[in-house]
């Protein structure tokens, strides 16, 4: 199978762990990513306003520039990335109005029609290729790894759009995760915001976000917490140096992409994860539980 | 504290503008508090999402845009996919932020963040947040 592939900006900088083992778990089940070429920003956020039709350009382009290419699908790993470009996919698929002047503006030949998919990786992985095909490619699995597949915003609203999973008790990432071999542990505040972008501005506001997410996911017995967002990941990992001077009761967790998860049961190369660049190395963690080799000493 | 609610106020061009802007009728709000009761920085909130909608629906724009709570709004959208009259919640307080924007210029001073922290954020937290507190 062979899909055009939108990394985004933070895959290609920040996040290369999760980039790296998206295109390797990817292609251990025979899926072949190909960058989409001249892809550009997706803004990062959908634009809330009514008049937004400028703001929509950024995004509506990679959709253009996917079907220039003759792709019918654009596959998108970050979570943010998949809503915005979703989002904006939806909305020109049911405003002509806006649509036709998005079209006079970017001033490519072929006028765009709606016709792209966009579809995130899980979904990919799970419906098409299958939770049986991925149960027999995790070997060694994750067997000993307590996983919480923590899900945020962007997988789940607004749910009419985006479509992916039930938006008050998702479970595609626990069905992933479980075909991995990992014991999927049950907790609340799995869909709740991470905090966000607010954390550029209040890092005061999105630390009880986050610690809500984190303790709860600890207290049921998590070893890691899995995500699919860079955003998410960066909240959730760093703000663990506050949150452990915030709180008495706090325990550190590793968050790690669910790629990265799979990389490791698939028996992959993980070198180029960047699991040294967590703040919270979860490879002591990955070690204990069996899933990773001995960590050399620095 | 006193406060004088007048017809023109509730009919004022600013609650219209927040109307357009949002796509949204304030009128539709009837104060379950559902918004509330499940917004995840409702605790740093001065004023809850519903109290936000109530000022606009009686024409305390002023008050609205004075309030915290807007700034507090991550756009996680909970409130929205939960509101039993599909009141896209969202989008007023993105209306409210542009407004106050307009009114009083931007949020953020991007030469005053902390630049060791800047240089660790991922890319996409710049530009949502400077998108959301930059006009
Ligand atoms: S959930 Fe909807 S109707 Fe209920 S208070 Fe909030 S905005 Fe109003
Ligand atoms: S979108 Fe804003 S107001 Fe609504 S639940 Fe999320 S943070 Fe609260």
């Amino acid at each position: 199978m062979r899909y055009f592939y939108f990394p985004g900006c933070t895959l290609e900088t920040k996040a290369v762990g999760f980039n790296r083992s998206a295109k390797d778990a990817a292609g251990a089940l025979g899926v072949e990513l190909v960058t989409l070429p001249e892809w550009n920003c997706c803004g990062a956020t959908f634009p809330l306003s009514t008049d937004n039709v400028l703001d929509l350009a950024g995004p509506a382009r990679n959709l253009v520039s996917t079907a220039e290419a003759g792709g019918d699908t654009l596959a998108v790993a970050c979570a943010t990335c998949f809503n915005v470009l979703r989002r904006t996919n939806h909305f020109l698929r049911n405003n002509p109005e806006t649509l036709e002047k998005l079209n006079a503006f970017l001033e490519r030949p072929q006028p765009y029609a709606g016709q792209v998919e966009v579809r995130h990786l899980l979904d990919i992985f799970v419906h098409d290729i299958g939770l049986e095909a991925i149960r027999q490619c995790a070997v060694p699995g994750l067997r000993g790894l307590r996983a919480a597949a923590y899900y945020g915003c962007m997988l789940l609203r607004p749910a009419a759009e985006i479509a992916l999973d039930d938006p008050e008790r998702p479970d595609i990432m626990d069905q992933l995760l479980a075909a991995l071999g990992a014991e999927v542990v049950d907790y609340p505040h799995r869909g709740e915001c991470c905090g966000a972008y607010l954390t550029v501005k209040s890092p005061e506001a999105s630390m009880p976000m986050s610690y809500r997410i984190l303790s709860a996911a600890e207290r049921a017995g998590a070893h890691v917490l899995a995500t699919a967002c860079p955003l998410c990941q960066f909240n959730l990992d760093w703000l663990q140096a506050r949150l452990r001077q915030q709180y008495a009761s706090y325990r550190p967790l590793p968050v790690l992409y669910f790629t990265q998860l799979m990389g490791l049961a698939f028996g992959l190369d993980t070198s180029g994860y960047g699991f040294e660049q967590h703040y919270v190395d979860p490879r002591p963690v990955l070690t204990q539980a069996g899933v990773l080799g001995e960590v050399k000493a620095p | 504290m006193r406060v004088t609610i007048s017809v023109e106020q509730v009919r004022s061009e600013w609650v219209r503008r927040i109307e357009e802007v949002s796509g949204q009728d304030v009128m539709a709000c009837y104060h379950c508090g559902k918004c509330s009761a499940g917004c995840p920085a409702a605790e740093v909130m001065d004023l809850l999402p519903n109290q936000i909608i109530r000022l606009v629906q009686l024409g305390q724009v002023e008050r609205a845009l004075e309030s915290q709570t807007i700034w507090y709004c991550a756009a996680c959208q909970t409130c929205y996919a939960r509101c039993p009259k599909g009141v896209d919640l969202p989008r007023l307080m993105e209306a409210l932020r542009e407004l106050a924007m307009q009114k009083r210029g931007d949020h953020l001073e991007i030469a005053r963040l902390d630049v060791q922290a800047l240089a660790e954020f991922p890319q996409q937290a710049f530009i949502a947040g400077f998108r959301k507190y930059t006009a």
